[in-house]
């Protein structure tokens, strides 16, 4: 019978594993993390296009959730290929915090009245003493709430120089880009960082969009 | 290692202030020696309607809304969606602009003589419609609060369950301790005790020097600690002395209690800014002038902070959308500053000078009693020179020429001395007293966290009491006495003159009680027996019993009058029943009066009685008016009883 000339004999099953075999391992295991990789991007992108909202980018940016540093954009060149390009991605900030903001500045500020006001009817220093109203509770915000601190601690018109693979987000290169890092130029602006927020806490039913009441003096 | 003892994990301190309460924790499992970690818990508070924040502070305002001011959803705490009260920073911020609904100064009417405090009388200007409450009440509100606020954060080690200390001014009657006491009770913190501000802010000097402290300071030193608050001026003395090579810290003096502080500061700069603004034709609203003490202040320390600028300005919006239009705007110069704040406030005076004199308050009108006279400076001298006293019994050598006690290092405490300028005047007149005098000028003890410290030097005492550390003898600062008619013939028209009898030495150590006075009394069962209760920061040497017939102007102080009722179980209504009146200082650190029957060993408790001194007189006295007993002298018109002698 053929049947029993297929019969397997257990001792001939490797006990101990070779070199060969452990490269067939990790190609196994490479091509499976690739796969996944290649799925979930897939997934992903359909699940960012239901919304089909077209790009109304109101980029309201949020600091602090710092976008991962995007090193390496050529491995990400193959998916585009597949998914024709889209114009998803895009996310808006809630509201909620943007008002509250608004809120604590005119509250701190008198924000809403300054900007609200036509400025060309009044002297400078009437100007002035407004803002004095207005920078000083801006300050008294900004110290409370959201902690502000400077890229880079370089001094503005120093000689700076760009590594390879910099953090682009971090740096904003202008004028002669040409050539490979590292670039070497002149420092313009520190940049800002928000390193730290504590924003208020909130009732569940107050209302945001109130940014200030009426006052009605009884 | 220090074991936390029966489930114990941190020892906490509670800051009740006038202005401001704090709540700072030390850690008993992380701490060793004189080495402590300690942390101030940031209290989440309303800050606006529905909006939560959280601040080493909470302010210490009670408001009392409309039911229909604000929204309910928007009365939110983190452990509690409709909180009893109002407090904290929205409790100010919406009591700076209706102030009719605004509790204030709670504290500084727990120590108000002639005022019921558990009489719901606050605000005291508000319409009849406001629901008042009192300034007991306040007290529980701001207890409850922090115990809320630390219950929600540390769920696994409730407040009642950790050591806990609350500290008083050195210069609260026993009444008032009593009542914050009470007001723990009521929040179901009844183990707290309590301790002197002043002590507790050099307990948090000590704890800051992580036991080098023992280096800054030698034996013989008199340390004068200065603690300016919002509202008030509290000065203490501490010596240092030595037992079996350790030093001791004795505090040997505490000052009266002063209505003074760095409220008062600021106001004074906002009435400057406000005549030199009606110098120039405009007139100021009430908003205006409160936006402009709240501009002074922020004014006030940019000048103090940095010496190179010579003026600031500043602006007072309006109150409308139009900012730019209706500002009032008007400048702050640094000799404005100095003039006010240090010449006025601190002016260089003679050791001998003596504070206007305080009225005391008039029977028609319910009011604080703030100081009448701003001088700090003038007050200090005072209290240094009637303190002299101290020195002998304390064993501080002082020259013969000695006009005062010599204290020979400061301790700056409150946010008034944040500002260099206003310690260094201070020293300066301290100094040149003592340089009149040919001693060695004073030093400041520095590193000391003026806002915080109080705060944390509670909690470090908790960890002290443990046996941890160095710890301040204290004791009462004051002994006390009752008033008792003379036993002598009646005459007509004559009040039977007043003799103070002793029952409380000065300096009985919390746990300790007092000798019984050889004194006794009658008391009709069922009836309230007054007694007119004397306290005196500069008797020392009286004992249990002593008799003053006389005693010179200022000596003694009167305090509210203390009640005595006897129940009718176990007698029979209008039998008479002798007893004596004893003293005893509690674990909490109150002072316990009870009334002792001479026969058997029945004791009743004495109330602190906080009654209203008028109004509610009236209707005492025709309660009583049929079981007054003979001889009951016109001398008193607030005692339907008086306590008399017996034989």
């Amino acid at each position: 019978m053929p049947i029993k000339d297929l019969k397997f004999d257990i001792n001939l099953i490797p006990t101990t594993l070779d070199a060969f075999h452990i490269a067939l391992l990790f190609l196994l295991l490479t091509l499976c993390l690739f796969l996944l990789v290649v799925m979930s991007i897939i997934v992903l992108r359909l699940m960012k296009k239901k919304p089909a909202q077209p790009a109304v980018t109101e980029a309201i940016s949020q600091p602090v959730q710092a976008d991962k540093p995007n090193k390496q954009p050529l491995k990400a060149a193959p998916e585009p290929e597949q998914v024709k390009p889209s114009p998803a991605k895009l996310t808006h900030a809630e509201p909620d915090a943007a008002l509250q903001l608004l809120g604590l500045l005119q509250q701190e500020a008198r924000f809403l009245d300054f900007i609200h006001e036509d400025v060309t009817q009044f002297s400078d220093a009437d100007i002035g003493a407004a803002a004095r109203v207005v920078h000083e509770g801006c300050t008294k915000v900004l110290k409370k709430h959201i902690q502000v601190e400077p890229l880079r601690k370089d001094n503005e018109n120093s000689k700076v120089t760009l590594k390879q693979g910099f953090n682009a987000s971090e740096n904003r290169i202008t004028g002669n880009i040409v050539g490979q890092p590292p670039f070497t130029g002149t420092l313009l602006h520190r940049g800002w960082r928000a390193a730290k927020v504590d924003m208020p806490r909130m009732a569940p039913g107050h209302d945001v969009s109130i940014l200030a009441p009426a006052e009605i003096e009884l | 290692m220090t074991e936390a003892k029966q489930g114990k994990r941190y020892s906490v301190g509670i800051d009740l202030g006038t202005t401001h309460c704090v709540l700072a924790s030390v850690d008993l499992q992380h701490s060793e020696g004189e080495k402590t970690t300690y942390q101030v818990l940031p209290i989440p508070q309303l800050y606006n309607p529905g909006v939560v924040e959280s601040d080493s502070q909470l302010p210490s305002f009670v408001y009392q809304a409309h039911p229909d001011e604000l929204p309910e959803d928007d009365l939110v705490l983190p452990w509690s969606d409709s909180p009893q009260s109002i407090v904290g920073v929205i409790a100010r911020q919406l009591g700076s602009k209706t102030p009719i609904r605004l509790v204030a100064s709670a504290k500084s009417w727990l120590c108000h003589t002639g005022v019921d405090c558990r009489n719901a009388i606050l605000p005291v200007n508000a319409p009849e419609e406001v629901q008042r409450i009192s300034p007991f009440d306040a007290t529980v509100d701001f207890l409850e609060h922090l115990r809320d606020a630390w219950n929600d954060e540390n769920k696994e080690h409730p407040l009642d369950q950790q050591d806990l200390v609350i500290t008083v001014p050195a210069s609260f009657d026993p009444a008032a301790r009593e009542l914050t006491a009470d007001a723990a009770r009521q929040v179901g913190l009844g183990h707290a005790v309590l301790l002197e501000e002043p002590q507790s802010a050099l307990y948090s000097w000590i704890q800051q020097t992580s036991g080098s402290w023992r280096d800054q300071v030698n034996i013989g030193d008199v340390i004068l600690v200065i603690d300016v608050g919002g509202g008030t001026t509290d000065l203490s003395l501490i010596s240092v002395t030595e037992e079996e090579g350790n030093l001791l810290l004795d505090r040997i003096a505490v000052g009266e209690h002063i209505l003074l502080g760095g409220d008062n500061m600021d106001l004074a700069l906002a009435y400057t800014v406000k005549a030199k603004l009606e110098a120039e034709g405009k007139q100021l609203e009430m908003w205006q002038i409160q936006a402009l003490t709240h501009a002074c202040r922020d004014a006030k320390e940019y000048l103090f902070n940095d010496e190179t600028i010579e003026d600031v300005p500043l602006v007072v919006p309006s109150r409308g959308s139009s900012l730019i239009g209706g500002t009032l705007r008007s400048n702050l110069t640094r000799e404005e500053v100095s003039q006010v704040l240090v010449d006025g406030f601190l002016p260089f005076v003679e050791v001998t000078e003596v504070p206007a004199n305080q009225a005391r308050t008039g029977l028609t009108t319910i009011a604080l009693p703030y100081a009448h006279d701003a001088r700090i400076t003038a007050h200090l001298a005072n209290f240094l020179s009637r303190q002299q006293v101290a020195a002998t019994e304390s064993g501080i050598e002082l020259p013969d020429n000695a006009r005062f006690l010599h204290p020979t290092a400061v301790l700056f405490n409150g946010g008034v001395f944040k500002s260099e300028a206003i310690c260094e005047r201070l020293m300066a007149v301290l100094n040149q007293w003592l340089d009149a005098e040919q001693a060695q000028p004073a030093r400041i003890l520095s590193g000391a966290d003026c806002d915080l410290a109080v705060a944390k030097g509670g909690a470090y005492y908790g960890y002290v009491r443990q046996g941890h550390g160095v710890r301040i003898r204290g004791g009462t600062a004051a002994s006390y006495y009752i008033g008792v008619e003379s036993a002598m013939p009646a005459i007509p028209g004559m009040p039977a003159p007043l003799q103070a009898l002793c029952i409380a030495p000065f300096g009985m150590e919390e746990g300790t009680s007092a000798d019984l006075p050889p004194y006794e009394c009658g008391v009709i069962v069922g009836e309230r027996v007054r007694f007119r209760f004397f306290s005196s920061t500069v008797r020392r040497d009286d004992r249990v019993g002593v008799r003053l017939e006389h005693w010179p102007q200022g000596e003694l102080e009167e305090l509210d009058e203390i009640d005595v009722i006897l129940p009718e179980e176990g007698h029979i209504a209008g039998e008479v029943v002798p007893v004596t009146l004893v003293a005893a200082v509690t674990e909490t650190g109150t002072l316990q009066l009870d009334a002792v029957a001479t026969q058997g060993d029945k004791r009743w408790k004495i109330e602190y009685d906080v009654r209203a001194g008028d109004d509610a007189s009236d209707i005492d006295l025709t309660e009583h008016a049929s079981n007054e007993k003979e001889g009951d002298s016109a001398s008193d018109n607030d005692s339907d009883n008086p306590g008399k002698m017996l034989g």
